[in-house]
């Protein structure tokens, strides 16, 4: 075997090497189990695709996910017009920053029986609850990050005389954009949360309201591969978010590396 | 770089700094960071300011840059006062590594300010492209900032300022940090430049030989509250070479005695009082 | 955003201003959640006016089981975050301790790491019902991530010189940790206990609510259950109160153990 080949497969072995061992040591200590809450991952294993490759992933996935992007993805808007104009102001930050941070250290799902009252028991409510948990991180992480704006390239957008609206997105938003990124990223994993809270609570479908089901009518085994199915999407989720920061963010990559080896 | 660039307007303004004064108020006391700073920098010069540490040099070049209100006296840039980042002024910082957007190219960085101005965008490339060549990064112009070495970060700085024409030039520091091997080349950087483009320039250092070397005049600072303590006439001949010049005993005699000032300027030495009628 | 700004007016003054608008803030917070359901912006059978949330909370604090609630909580959250902190911070600083394990662990942590906790409340029902386990189970399983990534990150910083003459003074397994790792590490454990306080925190009272085990997360429910609007909402309030308390000393902890600021390190970009 080549160079090249022996270090891929060295690197799958590393990668892949504790999973795999963890795994099979899962399936050989419950192989023969009786236990009624450890059914014997064989089993779960063989349940998984009766439960999951089936209409179900139609009927029970794909709604979840849609309440969760469009969560998402409208507390992140939210979270950088808010955000942007509070980092830019020092009057703004210092009169807003008691109350925001008052706000944000409500548990979200405690606003689940609040939000329940005024948007009922709907999507509607679902989508809200993601949104009033993911907007703290994007909020709090893109007024830190504008503010943190290096003084130099303030300077320099001065004395060059960039105007404001040419300022803000070359200079204010690009260099707040690490930032941005981390709260966007802590806002997903907020957000997979609240996705299935808010299902447990009322819904009609869903993964988390699929889960309790099981739960409630001692599906053990069927509540096992709800478990692993949103492990598996809060994997898949995190992988593609890397992803996408990682083009996003190459220029931030790039000059972190040069930082770190030398001078 | 076009030679015949001039376009109705001189490419080049006078800089007049009148009575500047600049105050700090700190927590119960209040410090005199400038006390009274009066010269002026002719169109097409070269002037070299020196000072010992603490003599508010940058604070100087941020008030005559417009980034600093003065507490008192005025900046008068072909005799419009400055009351903010005037137009067709540039600026070289000392921190390079921190004065280019790292999210944008070399080129896209360069060409910036250019889209503030609105010029169009065949003449933008030109001026890019122009500004590039002068300062022999050409090869480099889709490269990422932190790609490239301090010595070359600066001069990607260096050619933002060129190509965004300005008339008076403002260096701070700009080589303090880079190494000596760098700076030579960078301080004949500049002299090509400053003979190319005809602009005025005004160049903060506290490198007392570089001073020498690079200027028409130097302005030696006292320490603060800042006064200038002397208008040195440079009388070496205009082309200067690294090698050549600085082994001419008129250097030698010019630095000693901007050294000396230097000096008697850290042990609070203040400029002779009718100077300042 | 010039220099002026920072060096204008007397240090003294500078900070009344900062309270004098963080106070604007608050009195103005207030009075929007007072006036909007008086003016009928919104329902006031959903957004009681604040001070009828206020009295609401003033009765709910006289009650022993408020008490009884909150110390609930509490000991879900000192237990909880206790453990997360010793096994975050013991397996952090094994594994950091040696490359071969990193290179091994990574690809178990970045699996697992994005997990969500909630995935186990079904697991917790089954097991442990509505007990303190329960809650144990989510806020050990969410705090202790955060522990651990923030103590790799540590380790993962410590200077590689500092690393190698240690190793050339040979120095034993634990003599590298105690004076090389250790010492490196410590701000990013603080940092990391920082984030699992409040995560821990948050993980009780989402126990306490959908598990309807004891504490101020089921005395919310039980109040939605009653009708009881305002006092739902002074529970809301005093759970925010509380993160913002834990929140708040914690940083100061943080703050203590190390000389200079922490700003930027509250979580890095992936």
């Amino acid at each position: 075997m080549s160079a090249p080949i022996l270090r891929v497969v060295g690197k799958a072995s590393l990668a892949l090497g504790l999973p795999v061992a963890l795994l099979a040591a899962w399936w050989i200590a419950s192989a023969g189990s009786a236990n009624f809450y450890f059914p014997p991952l064989q089993t779960i294993a063989q349940t998984f695709v009766e439960v999951w490759v089936s209409p179900r992933i139609f009927d029970d996935v794909v709604p979840s996910l849609g309440r969760l992007a469009a969560g998402y993805f409208g507390a992140v808007a939210l979270g950088l017009v808010i955000g942007i104009p509070i980092g830019l102001s020092r009057t703004l930050r210092n009169m807003l920053e008691p109350v925001l941070e008052f706000l944000r250290a409500i548990p979200p799902p405690a606003l689940v029986p609040i939000l329940i009252l005024f948007a009922g028991i709907g999507d509607t409510m679902k989508t809200l609850v993601i949104v009033s948990g993911c907007i703290w991180p994007v909020l709090l992480n893109t007024v830190e990050g504008v503010r943190g704006r290096d003084e130099v390239l303030e300077d320099v957008v001065r004395c060059y005389r960039i105007g404001r609206l040419a300022r803000l997105w070359h200079f204010v938003i690009p260099s707040a954009s690490p930032q941005m990124f981390t709260g966007m990223r802590q806002a997903l994993s907020i957000g997979i949360i609240l996705m299935v809270i808010s299902e447990m609570f009322a819904a009609s479908n869903g993964l988390g309201f699929a889960i309790i089901q099981f739960e409630r009518s001692f599906a053990v085994a069927e509540m096992w591969t709800g478990i692993i199915m949103l492990g598996l999407i809060g994997i898949l989720l995190s992988q593609i978010f890397r992803l996408v920061e990682r083009r996003m963010l190459g220029w931030y990559h790039g000059l972190r590396q040069s930082q770190r080896v030398g001078g | 770089m076009s030679a015949d660039n001039s376009a109705s307007t001189s490419a080049a303004a006078t800089l007049d700094v009148v009575g500047l004064r600049k105050v700090y108020a700190g927590v119960g006391r209040t410090v005199e960071a400038i006390r009274d700073l009066t010269f002026t920098v002719n169109t097409g010069e070269l002037v070299c300011i020196v000072g010992p540490s603490g003599a508010g040099k940058t604070t100087l070049l941020k008030c005559i840059a417009g980034l600093l209100p003065p507490s008192g006296g005025k900046v008068m840039l072909d005799g419009e006062p400055v009351s903010g980042p005037p137009p067709a002024m540039a600026v070289v910082f000392q921190e390079y590594g921190r004065s280019l957007f790292p999210w944008m190219t070399v080129r896209q960085n360069i060409e910036l300010p250019l889209k503030q101005k609105h010029l169009p965008a065949a003449r933008r490339q030109q001026l890019v492209g122009d500004a590039l060549a002068a300062v022999d990064l050409a090869d480099a112009h889709a490269a990422y900032p932190w790609q490239l070495s301090g010595g070359m970060q600066q001069r990607v700085a260096i050619a933002r300022a060129v190509a965004y024409e300005p008339h008076v030039l403002l260096m701070d520091e700009p080589f303090a940090a880079v190494d000596a091997q760098t700076r030579a080349d960078l301080e004949d950087l500049i002299r090509l430049l400053w003979h190319r483009l005809k602009v005025t320039v005004l160049f903060v250092t506290h490198d007392i030989d570089e001073a020498v070397y690079l200027g028409e005049r130097v302005l030696i600072l006292s320490h603060a509250p800042t006064e200038v303590l002397e208008d040195v006439t440079i009388d070496l001949p205009d082309a200067r070479s690294q090698l050549e010049t600085r082994s001419l005993p008129r250097f030698g005699e010019l630095r000693k005695h901007v050294y000396a000032q230097i000096q008697l300027a850290k042990q609070g030495w203040r400029p002779p009082a009718e100077r300042k009628a | 955003m010039g220099n002026s700004q920072r060096t204008s007016g007397s240090g003294l003054r500078a900070i009344h201003l900062v309270w004098l608008q963080a106070s604007i803030g608050l009195i103005g917070f207030a009075a929007v959640l007072e006036l909007a359901p008086r003016l009928g912006l919104v329902s006031p059978r959903f957004l009681p006016p604040f001070s009828t949330i206020a009295v609401a909370l003033a009765n709910e604090i006289q009650q022993p089981n408020f008490w009884a609630a909150l110390a609930f909580t509490l000991r879900s959250w000192v237990i909880g975050l206790t453990i997360s902190v010793v096994a975050g911070a013991s397996l952090g600083i094994l594994i950091g301790s040696s490359a071969l394990l990193q290179a091994v662990t990574r690809s178990t942590i970045e699996f697992l790491r994005p997990i969500p906790s909630v995935a186990l409340i079904p697991v917790a029902i089954l097991l442990f019902g509505t007990t303190l386990q329960s809650n144990l189970v989510l806020v050990i399983y969410a705090s202790f991530w955060q522990v651990l990534i923030q103590v790799l990150s540590g380790v993962q910083d410590v200077d590689p010189v500092a690393r190698e003459t240690a190793q050339s003074y040979r120095f034993g397994h634990w003599a590298l940790i105690r004076h090389v790792i250790w010492p490196t590490t410590l701000p990013y454990l603080m940092t990391g206990i920082r984030l699992a306080a409040s995560v821990a925190l948050i993980l009780a009272i989402t126990a306490e609510l959908t598990i309807g085990t004891p504490g101020l997360g089921r005395e919310l429910s039980l109040a939605q259950s009653g009708g009881a609007v305002a006092v739902m909402y002074a529970y809301l309030i005093v759970m925010g109160l509380i993160g913002v308390l834990v929140n708040v000393v914690a940083r100061r902890l943080e703050r203590s153990v190390m000389p200079w600021h922490p700003s930027l390190r509250a979580d890095e970009p992936a």
